[in-house]
């Protein structure tokens, strides 16, 4: 675990799809700086030989029979987007 | 007013279910101006509901058990056709197209929806002050948070602006508010309740639970909303006990465990620790004996959890992007440029922290170091937990080390915050049912929690040590006359 800088934060802003104003670099950059210095009390933990835990209760294979179930709900979710062209979601151009 | 004492009123014709809702509609217009407990008031759908359920009364019909029994839900909950809003820019006009399943048996048990109430923006924080939409306050003391995230819900109970709510707990998010707000709050077992039309935050984490007034109608509420959903593959496919028929079967002989660590705490208050203690000392007098117990681990359930919960958050929040629903930023020229915009603009100070963080604890050369580390420390916290419960029946901590503390507090300062739900913490990261109830108060008459943890499934035994706490402490009615909006 390492010391966070500001380019470090917007490596990870970009990673996460975030656009950040520098003010908000300088904020995040001491704050994560500190969040993660508290977190990094883990290493002193001895975890040699532990296995990790994914889910508080264990659940495995939950398996259900195939079959179709009616839904007509196609428009209503549409009709979420913010646009939308005829039953299609419209974005700006991709590249 | 209790949930059966109501009951008994409608069955006799001596309050209808519209005079009450009309009561509860006047309660909401005349405090939450100042509160801002809810974020949507669904006035004239619950006049509707309630004139159904008298008018199936008076044909005679038998009433279901939450017969018109006014009830707020938390904004990230999908209530079908109405605005959850997850106290976010970002979903501030998302209509959801289906009804979550707890909600949906709300409904069906005859519950009446009075409102969606605040949170912190996406659930994320302990104060209810990261909402988009304005602050909640404390009905006791407006000039303090009511704690969070499901801060709305807790002080909608607490003002008396509904009867009973429900919220959800990723870390603390019913016991800690619940705690400062004096009101019962229960965190039920990972996987008693489903999960499916909970907006997601931390999916290993994320469960719903109630809050009311008193333990028996808590009790109520879980027996609605518990058991297995085809919907949520974490739910449990196992039986639903009946909480409410053991609620008054004697603790004498039942062993309640002290965590040590819970009360060595630098930050611990000592009105609190003291209240909390002699709370226990209460218990041990109706005969429940009290045992010293270590949980060496229980104090990394802090760091463990700022890894796993805002990892999973940074992977869940991944969705809004401004292309299927919720907001999207105006006049951009491409796809990138809108969902990094969307994001920014949309997002909140605290969500974007906590999707920082996790994405840089996922990210290519940490993923072990923090993601691995903390699932790993979280299988210890685990195992102190089943060596707990090999010895004693109910675990006792404060649920909070404080009472409600001053609004603006932390502003600047999230660690700081983040410190705050050292307690509640560990029951999330074990999977844990735990419970907060109002043991005392403090000098400045704040409410004080007192949590109670079990093993996996034992809601019933909580519930029950809870109510036999509440019946003979009699907490409050040694309540101050100071507070504020707490009728």
């Amino acid at each position: 675990m390492s010391q966070i800088t500001p380019e470090d934060v917007r490596k990870v802003a970009k990673l996460a799809r975030l656009e950040l104003q520098e003010e908000k670099i300088t904020t995040y950059t001491s704050q994560l700086e500190k969040i993660l210095a508290y977190v990094a009390h883990l290493e002193k933990v001895d975890t040699e030989g532990i296995p990790p835990t994914t889910r508080a209760v264990e659940v495995v294979n939950v398996m259900r029979e195939d079959t179709a179930i009616g839904t007509d709900v196609r428009e209503e979710i549409i009709n979420q987007a913010p646009h939308r062209e005829d039953s299609f979601y419209r974005v700006p151009k991709i590249l | 007013m209790a949930i059966a004492e109501w009951l008994q009123k409608l069955k006799v014709g001596e309050l209808s279910a519209r005079e009450l809702v009309d009561q509860q509609l006047a309660r909401i217009k005349s405090v939450d101006n100042e509160l801002n407990a809810y974020v949507q008031v669904t006035a004239e759908r619950a006049r509707k509901d309630a004139d159904r359920i008298d008018k199936a009364r008076l044909a005679g019909e038998s009433l279901p058990p939450l017969a018109g029994v006014p009830l707020a839900i938390k904004d990230n909950l999908c209530t079908k056709g109405i605005r959850t809003t997850c106290s976010s820019k970002m979903l501030e006009n998302f209509v959801p197209p289906y009804e979550s399943t707890v909600t949906q048996r709300l409904w069906q048990a005859g519950g009446i929806l009075i409102g969606k109430t605040n949170l912190d923006e996406f659930a994320m924080g302990s104060s209810t002050e990261t909402s988009a939409f304005g602050a909640t306050s404390n009905p006791w003391d407006l000039s303090k948070v009511p704690g969070g995230s499901s801060g709305g819900s807790a002080a909608a109970v607490a003002a008396g602006e509904c009867m009973a709510s429900l919220g959800s707990d990723t870390g603390g998010s019913i016991r800690q508010p619940a705690s400062f707000c004096g009101v019962v709050g229960l965190k039920p077992t990972y996987g008693r309740v489903s999960r499916y039309g909970l907006v997601a935050f931390a999916s290993s984490l994320d469960q719903v639970g109630p809050f009311a007034n008193n333990v028996a109608d808590t009790a109520e509420l879980l027996k609605v909303i518990a058991g297995f959903d085809p919907l949520d593959s974490t739910s449990l496919k196992v039986p639903v006990p009946d909480y409410s028929a053991t609620l008054n079967d004697s603790i004498k002989g039942l062993r309640i465990g002290i965590i040590k660590e819970c009360f060595d705490q630098i930050g611990l208050d000592a009105e609190v620790k003291d209240s909390v203690l002699s709370a226990a000392n209460h218990l041990q007098s109706l005969g429940a004996e009290l045992v010293d117990i270590t949980c060496p681990r229980f104090n990394d359930g802090i760091a463990t959890y700022y890894v796993i919960a805002p990892s999973e958050a940074s992977a869940n929040l991944a969705r809004y992007d401004g292309v299927k629903y919720g907001f999207r930023s105006a006049n951009t020229q491409s796809l990138s440029e809108m969902t990094a915009l969307t994001r920014s603009e949309g997002f909140g100070s605290e969500v974007q922290r906590r999707i920082l963080i996790g994405t840089y604890a996922l990210s290519a050369g940490y993923v072990d170091a923090y993601y691995k580390k903390a699932q790993q420390v979280r299988t210890l916290i685990r195992r102190d937990f089943d060596n707990a419960f090999n010895q004693v029946d109910v675990l006792l901590t404060p649920t909070s080390p404080t009472t409600a503390f001053t609004s603006g507090a932390h502003e600047n300062d999230p660690l700081g915050m983040y410190l705050a739900d050292l307690l509640t913490i560990p029951a999330n990261l074990a999977g844990l049912p735990a419970i907060s109830l109002p043991c005392g108060f403090d000098q400045n008459g704040l409410p004080i929690g007192l949590q109670l943890m079990a093993n996996v499934l034992d809601e019933a035994r909580l519930l029950q040590v809870a109510h036999q706490y509440e019946s003979t402490a009699e907490v409050m009615k040694a309540r101050p006359n100071t507070a504020e909006l707490v009728p």
